[in-house]
């Protein structure tokens, strides 16, 4: 469980990225983080594991104080994996690149290889074992910091911007790897401006804005409220902003699912005919 | 990363501020020259006092500060080495007479190494404040009316430019290798040393890449078509910078004139 008391945050340049924020979050949850560049949400997930220490506040990972322990500790339990692949790659070959952290963290050469080779599959990454990182393209990259990550199995895994430069099929294929990390009980963080990668995967939403947290809630509940959507500078999903136009209709407006809109319309269709 | 912290120009205004630099590149190189003909400390102590009301004037006294305590680590292996080595050898040194053995000598040769460490801050000192004082742009202008041809120019102002946006990028991929498990400040001094390979090697690809990306990006945008610039704003020397580089040029003269004809006495025996 992670929980964040009153954090407040400045940078040592003088801007004051996150004011008295409190969240919890439970284990096995699904939470994506939503806002305005700038709202302080890469600054709010950099706390998790430590990265960066409140200014004032604590923030607490299953009850230990990320001020007292070092970034190396919490992050055995918390998975980071950066928005930009090439912020971290550096080694020779794929394998390496996976086994970089389950060598800081100690681990038993022959776990290793078995934690390497699983976790390369994991991610079809298995053709490309010998591949040196920066030869592969930017998506392949990106599932390579992900597998160096997964590889140590940490009980929670961030992910910040995982969509952006994804091409559809890749989207697809996180959303359904969310799913298989949330049926194993991982608490999965995701921050995000696509909204529509949001409504498809329905997680628990928090919306920021200024450095502060606007409102949280269930997926549908966020990000059908004009007001809310709009002061965290998003905008709701097509399929909502449909619904939203068509209300003097009777059509419901609380919708971000595609099959929960194709039942409604048929619905709305055999009432009028 | 304190040492660039000294050398990140902020746009403030002060009288220092608004010197050409080509004034003020002449009164660094000058202080150069005379930092390194002096091998005694009490020139050297001059000289880093000399350069104070700069400072102050400038009123960049923070970052000046921040800069010279970057330095403090290689100023100390300077004189660490050259105690070291001084001591090994002390052939040249006055004062010493081979081998190292008395009070005095040991005296000297403290004055020696010490000399050789202050001579390194005056550079970083007088550096520091040419960068502190000097856009990169006002430094780009300044290299392209020297008749240094406009791809220099650009190369170099870029860099400069681009330092702040490295040192942004280091810390991010910090971060990440932190959020891995690495722990930077463990292990003996090799394996201190080795904890930086993963830092720098995406730095430098990152660096690369960088540099190729914003040379397409400008090859779009036509840049080199014409071969003859002109610039919106053009450096004029004004009285004040002239009195900059006359005041540096009678240091100059002053300095030769004190290293030829006088014999400037040992810090120690001058406070017998």
């Amino acid at each position: 469980m992670i929980e964040v008391k009153n954090v407040s945050f400045t940078y040592p340049n003088g801007v004051e990225a996150l004011q008295r924020v409190s969240l919890t979050i439970r284990n096995g949850e699904f939470v994506a983080i939503m806002g305005q560049n700038g709202a302080g949400k890469t600054t709010l997930i950099k706390h998790f594991n430590g990265l960066l220490k409140p200014t004032s506040g604590e923030v607490l990972v299953d009850g230990v104080n990320t001020r007292k322990v070092s970034v190396a500790t919490l992050a055995r339990n918390v998975g980071f994996v950066f928005q930009n692949p090439d912020h971290q790659l550096f080694c020779e070959t794929v394998e390496d690149e996976v086994a970089f952290a389950l060598r800081n963290f100690g681990f038993k050469e022959r776990t290793i290889k078995k934690r390497v080779a699983w976790a390369i599959n994991l991610l079809d990454l298995t053709e490309y074992r010998k591949t040196s990182p920066f030869m592969l393209s930017g998506g392949e990259r990106k599932r390579v910091a992900l597998a160096s990550v997964l590889a140590w199995n940490p009980k929670v895994v961030i992910l910040d911007e995982p969509t952006i430069g994804q091409d559809h099929k890749q989207k697809e294929r996180l959303r359904q790897f969310i799913v298989q990390l949330i049926a194993q009980r991982k608490t999965v963080i995701i921050v995000t401006h696509d909204v529509e990668f949001v409504a498809e995967c329905n997680p628990h939403v928090v919306l920021m804005a200024q450095g502060n947290i606007v409102a949280e809630g269930d997926a549908k509940q966020m990000l059908t409220n004009p007001d809310l959507v709009t002061q965290a500078s998003i905008v709701s999903p097509q399929i909502t902003q449909i619904f939203l136009g068509l209300a003097n209709l009777g059509l419901p407006t609380d919708l971000i699912d595609i099959h929960e809109a194709r039942e409604a319309l048929l619905n709305f269709l055999e009432v009028t005919s | 990363m304190s040492v660039f912290d000294g050398l990140r120009f902020r746009r403030v205004s002060s009288p220092i501020h608004r010197l050409d630099p080509r004034a003020k590149f002449f009164y660094v190189v000058v202080m150069f020259v005379i930092a390194v003909i002096f091998n005694e400390l009490l020139p050297l102590i001059v000289l880093f006092l000399v350069q104070m009301p700069f400072v102050f004037v400038a009123g960049v006294q923070r970052e000046w500060i921040r800069s010279l305590r970057g330095a403090l680590f290689l100023a100390v292996m300077i004189f660490a080495f050259n105690f070291v080595f001084g001591y090994l050898s002390p052939g040249g040194i006055p004062g010493i007479e081979p081998p190292v053995d008395t009070l005095s000598e040991y005296l000297a040769l403290l004055e020696r190494s010490l000399t050789m460490a202050l001579r390194f801050a005056v550079l970083v000192e007088s550096f520091s404040v040419f960068f502190l004082t000097t856009s990169p742009d006002h430094l780009g202008l300044a290299l392209e009316q020297s008749h240094v041809p406009y791809e220099f120019c650009f190369a170099f102002t870029t860099a400069v430019r681009f330092v702040p946006v490295l040192a942004e990028e280091a810390q991010t991929i910090m971060d990440a290798q932190k959020a891995r498990g690495l722990e930077l400040e463990r292990g003996n001094f090799i394996k201190r040393v080795r904890n930086y390979i993963p830092i720098l090697i995406p730095l430098i690809v990152s660096a690369i890449r960088r540099s190729l990306e914003l040379a397409e990006a400008m090859e779009s945008r036509a840049w080199g078509t014409t071969k003859k610039r002109t610039n919106l704003y053009v450096l004029k020397m004004r009285r004040a910078d002239y009195a900059l580089a006359f005041v540096s040029v009678l240091m100059l003269i002053f300095a030769v004139y004190v290293w030829r004809f006088i014999s400037i006495p040992s810090l120690i025996a001058f406070l017998r």
